[in-house]
């Protein structure tokens, strides 16, 4: 009985360390950004949205699927199929997994860009997405 | 004797059938195939394409219709080995090759040749034969039945 306890306390635990709060990634880009340029000015929700909302050479823009008002849910742009909102406001699921939150930037970096994003314009764009209420 | 063993070989070959047996049920509840496929379109029951179908989808994921679809490799191994396991037994080849669109496949054009306003597939509401939920109501439970079947507001007959 005890023991089963423990490991369940223990489980708990462990998953309490391995969730992240949206918050930890804003940090974590800002800071790598920095490390990459000195005279990095910190990110910026502005160019976040401006970013999110515009076309980069491709076909899609992040806004295409997760519309320009990401407290809202999308629809994803070619099944239809729906999107649940982005912004950790209207959320509380997004941005709380590290191996998620890389997974979909890898991917629809590649959608949108034909790149992987740099750390300042994930910094940008996390900041843009916990603007937004 | 012989009149229980026809029911015996009835009960074991009923057994045998899978889960779409009345027709258009699926079961497409593997929980990594959930999570990583259904969260841009809807779980397509994995009997609508062969094994050497799935196999071919899933060597090219990294460009998957148009889009970056990568997974992590135990994560693909799984749902690998679930599409390989529920696979269809039709052959779903055009001039030798595994074909990769359902939509495609000789049995979906079947199915869906009767009956359908001619622009169904581009219609807004539908925007994609892709987007089987749009007729399809319960198509996210691998419910494929008529009784989920109604056609989006606006399309006629």
């Amino acid at each position: 009985m005890r023991i089963s306890v423990s490991l369940f306390l223990l489980a708990v635990a462990s998953t309490a360390a391995f969730a992240e709060a949206p918050a930890d990634f804003l940090n974590a880009y800002a800071q790598e950004a920095k490390q990459q340029n000195p005279g990095y000015k910190g990110p910026s929700p502005q160019q976040g949205q401006r970013f999110f909302t515009s076309l980069h050479g491709h076909e899609w823009s992040c806004s295409s699927c997760h519309t320009s008002n990401p407290v809202t849910a999308g629809r994803h742009e070619v099944t239809n199929k729906v999107i649940e909102p982005l912004a950790p406001s209207a959320n509380a699921a997004r941005f709380t997994r590290q191996a998620k939150v890389d997974k979909w930037f890898k991917r629809n970096c590649n959608d949108v860009l034909g790149r992987a994003c740099s750390a300042e314009e994930k910094a940008d764009v996390m900041a843009y997405l916990l603007s937004v209420k | 004797m012989k009149k229980s063993l026809m029911l015996l070989s009835g009960c074991l070959l009923a057994a045998a059938l899978p889960a779409h047996a009345d027709g258009k049920r699926y079961d497409v509840r593997n929980p990594a195939y959930q999570a990583e496929c259904a969260s841009c379109h809807v779980a397509y029951p994995p009997q609508l394409l062969s094994a050497a179908s799935w196999r071919e989808v899933m060597n090219g994921l990294d460009k998957h219709f148009g889009s970056d679809a990568s997974l992590e490799p135990a994560v693909h191994a799984e749902i690998l080995r679930y599409l390989e396991a529920n696979a269809g037994r039709r052959d779903t080849r055009a001039a030798g090759k595994p074909q990769l669109r359902i939509t495609e496949t000789r049995w979906f054009v079947h199915e869906h040749s009767e009956e359908l306003p001619r622009d169904i597939w581009k219609h807004p509401a539908v925007k994609s034969a892709a987007n089987c939920a749009a007729c399809h109501t319960a198509a996210d439970k691998g419910d494929f039945s008529e009784s989920s079947l109604k056609l989006p507001k606006g399309v006629r007959k």
